[in-house]
């Protein structure tokens, strides 16, 4: 009988490039996707500041990671969710959202799906483990 | 149950790594099968046997050297690690370098894995 | 569920980011510099109590020892790495870091 496809879920709650977490954490979901696994990305709280197009970290001098977002469901993630609340209090829209891929359909972008704390905690009860960046 | 664990600090520097150790070793006592350790950002450090703490204080590095020793599978993600200058040259024994696969496959066959970090 | 909270709610709005995501049966850990949410009469009191009447809060022993942290919100229990272990045991973890 074949294993069932566990659940896997990233939480990311940091800002980007005031730490390497946001940027390091994208590293493990990339090479978790060529995995057998059913993953989904959920950002909250400061975490949503990763998700702002027009990053633009040259003057900074470090190495920026904003658009491997733009890959993500070409990595065959597809389960992308940003918290509505955080975004509301820190002053971001869902115009600000980054594009994480294209519709197969369609061709139509694609930004993270806006969700409620509700329905991240109910998401969160059913993985089969969570990693925190 | 099978426990894997994540330690994204180095040592001293925040608590951590010893959570994680404390917690590890209460699992242990409870008979549960610790699945893996895995070391990733700046978690990398804890293995360092260049480490020097003062004599009277707990040496981070090795203890995890000896829980390796056991048998359990200590992990230093080599991505983490080269950016950090750890090498294999470095390491305590008992630990290994390895890459984010094997936190991977930790995250899928560990009944629980827990993160400690900052 | 089980929820960590290692950070001290006077620096980091992790426990508050946390509540908001509970569950009734949701159980909260406080370790680290998170015990310093358990303590009586802070401003961060009352959102603890609040949470206490929804879910279950423990704190971890040794942290609290270490900082010499005593009086607790009524409702709080203590627990050992012994302990935290048995939440894990019953619940899948999620760290509020």
């Amino acid at each position: 009988m074949a294993e069932e496809i566990k659940k896997i879920m990233f939480t990311v709650r940091k800002a980007p490039h005031g730490s390497i977490y946001v940027y390091e954490g994208l590293e493990v979901k990339l090479i978790m996707a060529a995995y057998d696994a059913d993953i989904s990305v959920v950002f909250l709280d400061d975490g949503v500041f990763a998700l702002k197009k027009g990053q633009d970290t040259k003057e900074l001098g470090i190495k920026g990671f904003a658009a491997t977002y733009g890959a993500l469901m070409d990595y065959e993630i597809q389960k992308v969710y940003v918290d509505r609340h955080s975004m509301e209090v820190r002053g971001m829209t869902e115009e600000d959202l980054l594009v994480i891929g294209e519709d197969e359909e369609t061709e139509e972008p694609v930004t993270p799906q806006v969700i409620d704390a509700q329905e991240i905690a109910a998401m969160m009860a059913e993985q089969h483990n969570i990693l925190s960046f | 149950m099978k426990i894997a664990v994540c330690i994204y600090e180095g040592p001293y520097n925040h608590e951590a790594s010893d959570s994680a150790y404390n917690f590890v070793k209460a699992a242990i006592d409870r008979g549960h099968d610790i699945q893996g350790i895995f070391f990733y950002h700046d978690g990398v450090y804890n293995v360092t046997k260049l480490m020097e703490p003062p004599q009277d204080d707990r040496h981070i590095a090795n203890r995890w050297s000896a829980l390796g020793a056991t048998g359990i599978d200590i992990v230093v993600c080599i991505a983490a690690a080269k950016r950090r200058g750890i090498v294999d040259e470095v390491l305590v024994p008992n630990v290994r370098i390895s890459g984010l696969g094997q936190l991977t496959m930790m995250a899928i066959q560990a009944d629980r894995m827990v993160v400690f970090g900052d | 569920m089980l929820h960590t909270v290692n950070k001290s709610p006077f620096q980091n709005t992790s426990l508050a980011d946390c509540a908001r995501l509970l569950r009734d049966d949701d159980v909260l850990l406080l370790l680290e510099d998170g015990v310093f949410a358990a303590q009586t009469g802070t401003q961060h009191t009352a959102l603890v109590e609040s949470l206490l009447q929804r879910v279950k809060v423990y704190a971890l022993q040794a942290d609290l020892k270490a900082r010499a942290v005593t009086r607790l919100i009524p409702g709080i229990e203590t627990t050992d790495y012994a302990g935290f272990v048995e939440l894990v045991e019953k619940h899948r973890v999620h760290s509020w870091l």
